[in-house]
């Protein structure tokens, strides 16, 4: 018995489909985030990765450098003082590139919003944001769903359609 | 090490021989500083509060003396009394491995341009502790090896735990209140 990829493969050896679908198949099919955690979201993101959550089913495997990375999940407190070197990472991975901001502290500063003079209010100050992970910690189980939000995200993603210079431009239809 | 171990070790000693210790620091603050030592009240562990010019002789005392051996700084931190006491005090928490015992001393420092000597040369672990009080606090610390700011980046503005601290509005552009 052969899988269904096979068969129709041996059907005539032609896939017809659109290169938007299969560009952003192969490229939500294998997001390799970056090895990176601020604070205790962090122990999460690592839980993410153990045989119980599986990450990697993802076809996610963590990656130690920012230039081979796809995606950047900031997971824990970002300090002022960290702030400068989030934006240096970001700035080293190629493109395409998306970012998870996961749990409350990254997400709007979390139980520091009002005394925490030493933390940014949000990571979408320094760098653009692609999904929010609410949760202080968020479960792997919150994580995951972030992470298929962001690959229904790249599902969608079109290169006939630059959406990014309509927005610069305030083009964009409503 | 060899002085101490001549010692009979505090901790098997009944419990109502453990104010012997304390007697011991008081008179060696006495001796040192030539005042009688000044006791903070209920304090636990036991404290003594020391003036700011003899805290490197009285510290060097309690690490050699063979009947207290503090060698080790176990914390550094320090308070704001706010701009109406117009002080700051540094704590010192000393703790003796032989003896199995621990105290505190208690420095008060006028609140603007508080300056104290630096423990480095007795305990190394004064280094990082005393760089926090000097980043929260902006308590100079003379002959400091390396005095820097150890949390807060390099180019912040204000000592955040000062009562009158009141942050900027941006950090290198970024808007610092939610």
């Amino acid at each position: 018995m052969k899988g269904l990829l096979d068969q129709q493969f041996e059907q005539g050896g032609i896939i017809i489909t659109k290169i938007d679908d299969l560009l952003n198949w192969s490229r939500l099919s294998s997001l390799f985030p970056m090895t990176f955690g601020l604070a205790c979201c962090a122990i999460e993101f690592m839980s993410t990765g153990t045989t119980v959550y599986d990450m990697d089913r993802f076809g996610m495997a963590p990656r130690a450098t920012p230039r081979q990375a796809d995606v950047m999940i900031v997971s824990g407190t970002v300090t002022f003082k960290m702030a400068d070197r989030i934006k240096q990472l970001y700035e080293q991975m190629a493109e395409p590139r998306y970012v998870i901001s996961m749990g409350s502290c990254s997400n709007c500063g979390g139980p520091y919003w009002q005394h925490g003079y030493h933390v940014v209010k949000g990571v979408d100050r320094i760098i653009p944001v692609d999904v929010y992970v609410p949760g202080c910690p968020p479960r792997p189980e919150a994580l995951i769903g972030g992470i298929l939000k962001l690959h229904e995200k790249i599902r969608n993603e079109s290169r006939a359609k630059p959406t990014a210079i309509e927005k610069l431009t305030g083009q964009q239809n409503a | 090490m060899k002085v101490a171990q001549s010692q009979p070790l505090l901790k098997n000693l009944p419990a109502n021989k453990m104010p012997e210790l304390r007697a011991i620091v008081n008179d060696l603050i006495t001796h040192v500083t030539g005042t009688p030592a000044v006791e903070i009240m209920n304090s636990t562990p036991p404290g003594f509060v020391i003036p700011k010019e003899h805290l490197i002789s009285v510290c060097h005392q309690l690490h050699q003396h063979s009947g207290t051996y503090f060698d080790m700084l176990s914390n550094v931190t320090g308070v704001d009394h706010g701009p109406e006491t117009g002080t700051m005090e540094v704590l010192y928490h000393l703790y003796s491995i032989p003896f199995h015992a621990s105290i505190v001393l208690k420095v008060i420092l006028p609140r603007e341009g508080g300056e104290i000597e630096s423990l480095v040369p007795i305990w190394k672990s004064a280094n990082w502790l005393e760089r926090e009080v000097f980043d929260m606090f902006g308590i100079r610390f003379i002959n400091h090896p390396d005095l820097r700011r150890i949390l807060m980046p390099a180019d912040w503005i204000g000592f955040p735990l000062r009562k009158d601290y009141h942050h900027e509005e941006t950090y290198r552009g970024i808007k610092i209140d939610y």
